[in-house]
């Protein structure tokens, strides 16, 4: 007997429903395990899947439950218990999988929905990006076409080029239909229709200046848009379909060269022209603002580039109104020269034609004076020697005063004795001042030197002629004359502001001053003294002569020598003084024996006759060595003896000016020593002149030395003067060779 | 003052008998003309260094001649010449003169001509000496009364 106590029969094992059972598990394990397999694969293929351990979990979880219902398989038949504790193990393994799955999925399952979200941002912050770049290469656009408009305005300088270009360009960049600028007519009252891009040939349109609309673009530097009905944008007749937007911009028009483009000062009298744009009538295109600030920008360079023309107009014509006014100066200027040139050659021929029958008349009427003649033709000739001496000195004058005006006269230097020139001029004066009962009285002061280097003749002329014109103005009294060296206090207190005076050595200033009792002058008349021609007609002495120019040319001789001159004059009645200051030179010390009044030499005997004049002297003989020594000594020599040709050699240097050989033959060579010399030198000036002393009164002996090449020689005994005047001669021709 | 008028007076005669007879000459004056303040005694120094030249050419002549195989006439000539130049330029008139003749009889080598002209230098040059010791002494007592020395043309 089979007895269970199982509530239900026992099941037979190979029921159809367990057949179905068997294999849906068979399935569920398959797919169970293919899962994880198919999630694997794709997870390696993307590489990207960030939960990983998610998946080896969820692969886990599923694999283990597969091998769970794989080994349910086994389960449906009687089983050993080795299989129902794999089957338990299983199981239990798949429970906690499958828990801490679940508890993965709830951490992990927010965060991949965030993910989402985050895609969605990204999309939309991408199309934003994408807009503003399209807002960016828009205006990139907008700055490309001004920069190439600007070019193409500013590559010409051509007005009308510069405005035409300017439509074309606008209208290409644009794509405008039409485009045309207003130019302000010459009275300023209206605007005319200048320039069109489409049309070629615009009419004279013209349109009042003050229309509200173009006062209201005139008024503001921005592109304004305006009605396609305003007189200004009726620029094409009208169409069929809808005009397009206007736009209208104001231009500036300067006539200025400086100008600041980020100000334009807001002046009611400033001129404007005007540009309107037209959109394309039939496309429903408006006007971006982007566009109107290129229009804007545009309008600006146009205004820039005008005025830029302008001012090239304006520098041309300038520069041609220059050519013009220097062609007309050269021209001038050759004609001056030209005529100065006319105006020397006429005085050059002149004075050569006026003296000669100058000096023809003055000198046979000399001649005749000096014939028997009665007391009516003696007067008869006197008057005519004197009236052609007048004019000697006139013609003198004139021409001395052309030549001085020219600045081609020059002077004269040279030295002078200053003593002998005042001294004659005295004797000049003194006849025609003794005549007059005049006193002339000569000062000349002890500090003013002998001699002076300047021009004696023109000089001697101006103190000549200051003098005389004391004299002549004077009726009686007395004159005197002073001469002073000037001190830079005196020279400063002159009233002539020009005058700079400059002290150095070599110079010194000259003041003569000329003091007369006679009518004087008055002050007022002082200044035209100097003039030419100019006569002082109030003093009444009308038949003194002279034409005026004495004056004149005296000051411009004391102009020459770096000078000053002027008079002083209390008043009519009170005298005059002429002050004259001019500027002589100091002549050399050395040259004193150059000088006409000196002895030909100087006569100083003693030391001073040849300072330090290094000799050297070459004796065998003690006792002459010694006289000749003594002698060269007391003529102040620096004397270095030597006693024989070997010493000398060696002692002999460039400093010695003169060497003194004692010729005896046979004792030394001195021939041979003066080879040497010569070779030891080579320089003539650094060689010292060699003379030989002898008592040989042959001729073969001086012709010796002289072919050996000796600056002198001199016959023994030597006296002092002798000595002397030897060695002057010999330092200043370099050779001395005694008369034998 | 008479002191010094007198050894002026004195001097003066003896200078001038000196050149009179011919034991001076002109060289002698221009020396005594380079004497003056910064060389005092240039002539009595000149004088000395011609004495003592002329002993020691005096002493080579005489060796020179004394040799009895062969008179070197060459050296002597060239003494005397020495001894020429000395005297004329100190202007030691007759000894010169006695050196003119003895150098021709050193031409003509001349050993007795050599010798008298020898002696007769010797001679001339002791009498010269004496004499210009004698001028200078009268110099110092001129200079130390107090006076100065005159000059003689």
């Amino acid at each position: 007997m089979e007895s269970c106590n199982c509530i239900e029969p026992q099941w037979p094992p190979d029921d159809l429903l367990m057949k179905y059972q068997y294999i849906s598990d068979f399935f569920i394990a398959l797919a169970y395990f293919s899962i994880p397999l198919e999630l694997i694969y794709f997870v390696k293929k993307s590489a990207v899947f960030p939960y990983r351990w998610v998946l080896v979990q969820f692969g886990a979880f599923i694999v283990l439950c597969g091998a769970t219902h794989l080994i349910n398989l086994w389960t449906f038949t009687v089983h050993s218990r080795t299989v129902a504790s794999v089957m338990t193990t299983a199981k239990v393994l798949t429970a906690a999988v499958s828990c801490i799955t679940a508890l993965m999925l709830v951490h992990i399952i927010p965060d991949l929905l965030s993910v989402k979200t985050r895609e969605l941002f990204l999309k939309n912050k991408a199309a934003e990006l994408d807009r503003e770049m399209g807002l960016i290469r828009t205006q990139e656009e907008t700055g490309r076409h001004v920069r190439m408009l600007t070019h193409e305005i500013r590559s010409t300088l051509d007005r009308h080029t510069i405005l035409k270009t300017t439509l074309v360009e606008l209208g290409r960049t644009l794509a405008l239909e039409e485009c045309a600028l207003w130019m302000p007519t010459r009275t300023g009252l209206e605007l005319q229709l200048s320039y069109t891009l489409r049309q070629q040939n615009p009419v004279g349109y013209t349109v009042p200046i003050h229309h509200p609309v173009i006062n209201q673009v005139f008024s503001s530097n921005r592109a304004v848009k305006i009605s396609p009905n305003c007189p200004v944008a009726r620029l094409r007749p009208a169409g069929k379909y809808m005009p397009g937007e206007v736009v209208a911009v104001r231009v500036p028009l300067l006539h200025l060269s400086n100008f600041h483009i980020n100000d334009w000062p807001e002046l009611s009298t400033k001129r404007y022209a005007l540009m309107v744009l037209m959109l394309p009538s039939d496309s429903a295109r408006q006007w971006h603002v982007h566009e109107l600030e290129l229009v804007e920008v545009v309008a600006d360079q146009v205004a820039v580039a005008l005025s830029h023309a302008a001012i090239l107009e304006e520098s041309m014509r300038a520069r041609d109104l220059l050519m013009d006014q220097n062609v007309a100066l050269d021209l001038a200027r050759r004609e001056a020269e030209t005529a100065i040139r006319a105006r020397n050659d006429f005085l050059a021929v002149m004075n050569h034609e006026m003296r000669t029958p100058m000096h023809a008349i003055i000198a046979l009427s000399s001649l005749l004076q000096e014939t028997e003649l009665t007391p009516e033709q003696r007067l008869m000739v006197e008057t005519v020697l004197k009236s052609s001496n007048l004019l000697a000195t006139l013609i003198n004058d004139v021409l001395d005063l052309s030549r001085l005006e020219d600045g081609s006269l020059q002077l004269d230097l040279g030295t002078f004795n200053l003593y002998a020139v005042f001294r004659e001029v005295l004797n000049l004066i003194k006849p025609i001042a003794s005549v007059k009962k005049l006193h002339v009285s000569l000062n000349l002061a002890p500090d003013l030197p002998e001699y002076a280097v300047g021009d004696e003749k023109r000089l001697m002329q101006t103190i000549l002629n200051i003098v005389g014109n004391a004299v002549k103005f004077s009726k009686e009294g007395s004159i005197s004359i002073t001469a002073f060296v000037a001190k830079l206090d005196t020279l400063r207190d002159s009233k002539a502001p020009e005058f700079l005076p400059v002290l150095s050595d070599n110079h010194f200033y000259l003041r003569v001053q000329v003091k007369d009792s006679g009518s004087g002058i008055n002050p007022l008349d002082i200044p035209k003294l100097f003039t030419k021609f100019a006569q002082n007609q109030s003093t009444g002495t009308r038949n003194s002569g002279g034409s005026g120019l004495g004056l004149a040319i005296c000051k411009r001789f004391v102009n020459l020598m770096e000078g000053h001159i002027w008079i002083e004059s209390e008043g009519l009645g009170k005298g005059c003084t002429a002050i004259l200051i001019v500027k002589l030179g100091m002549p050399e010390r050395v040259n004193e024996s150059k000088l006409p009044y000196m002895p030909k030499m100087p006569t100083n005997h003693g030391q001073t006759a040849f300072p330090g004049l290094k000799v050297l002297v070459m004796d065998e003989n003690g006792v002459s060595r010694m006289v000749t020594k003594g002698l060269l000594l007391h003529l102040g020599c620096d004397v270095t003896m030597v006693g024989s040709s070997d010493e000398c050699l060696r002692l002999v240097s460039h400093e010695h000016k003169v060497v003194f050989m004692d010729i005896c033959v046979p004792c030394i060579d001195s021939y041979g020593i003066t080879i040497r010399i010569h070779e030891k030198f080579t320089k003539r000036h650094e060689r010292p002149l060699l003379v030989a002393l002898t008592g040989n009164t042959d001729k073969v002996t001086k012709e010796n030395c002289m072919r050996a090449g000796m600056d002198g020689l001199i016959l023994k005994p030597v006296s002092l003067d002798k000595m002397r005047s030897v060695l002057t001669d010999l330092l200043e021709h370099r050779v001395f060779f005694e008369a034998i | 003052m008479d002191v010094v008028n007198q050894l002026q007076r004195q001097f003066i005669d003896y200078s001038a008998s000196l050149h009179r007879e011919g034991f001076l000459d002109d060289q002698f004056t221009q020396l005594q003309k380079l004497q003056d303040d910064n060389s005092p005694d240039f002539v009595v120094e000149v004088a000395s260094l011609f004495f003592e030249d002329c002993e020691k050419l005096i002493n080579n002549m005489a060796r020179a001649l004394e040799q009895q195989q062969g008179v070197d006439f060459k050296q002597v000539d060239a003494s005397v010449h020495q001894l020429k130049g000395s005297s004329s330029s100190i202007g030691a008139m007759r000894v010169k003169d006695v050196c003119i003749a003895f150098r021709s009889f050193c031409e003509a080598q001349n050993r007795e001509g050599c010798l008298r002209c020898l002696q007769q230098v010797t001679h001339e040059y002791s009498l010269l000496k004496n004499k210009l010791q004698t001028l200078f002494r009268l110099q110092q007592q001129i200079l130390a009364a107090g006076g100065s020395i005159p000059v003689v043309e």
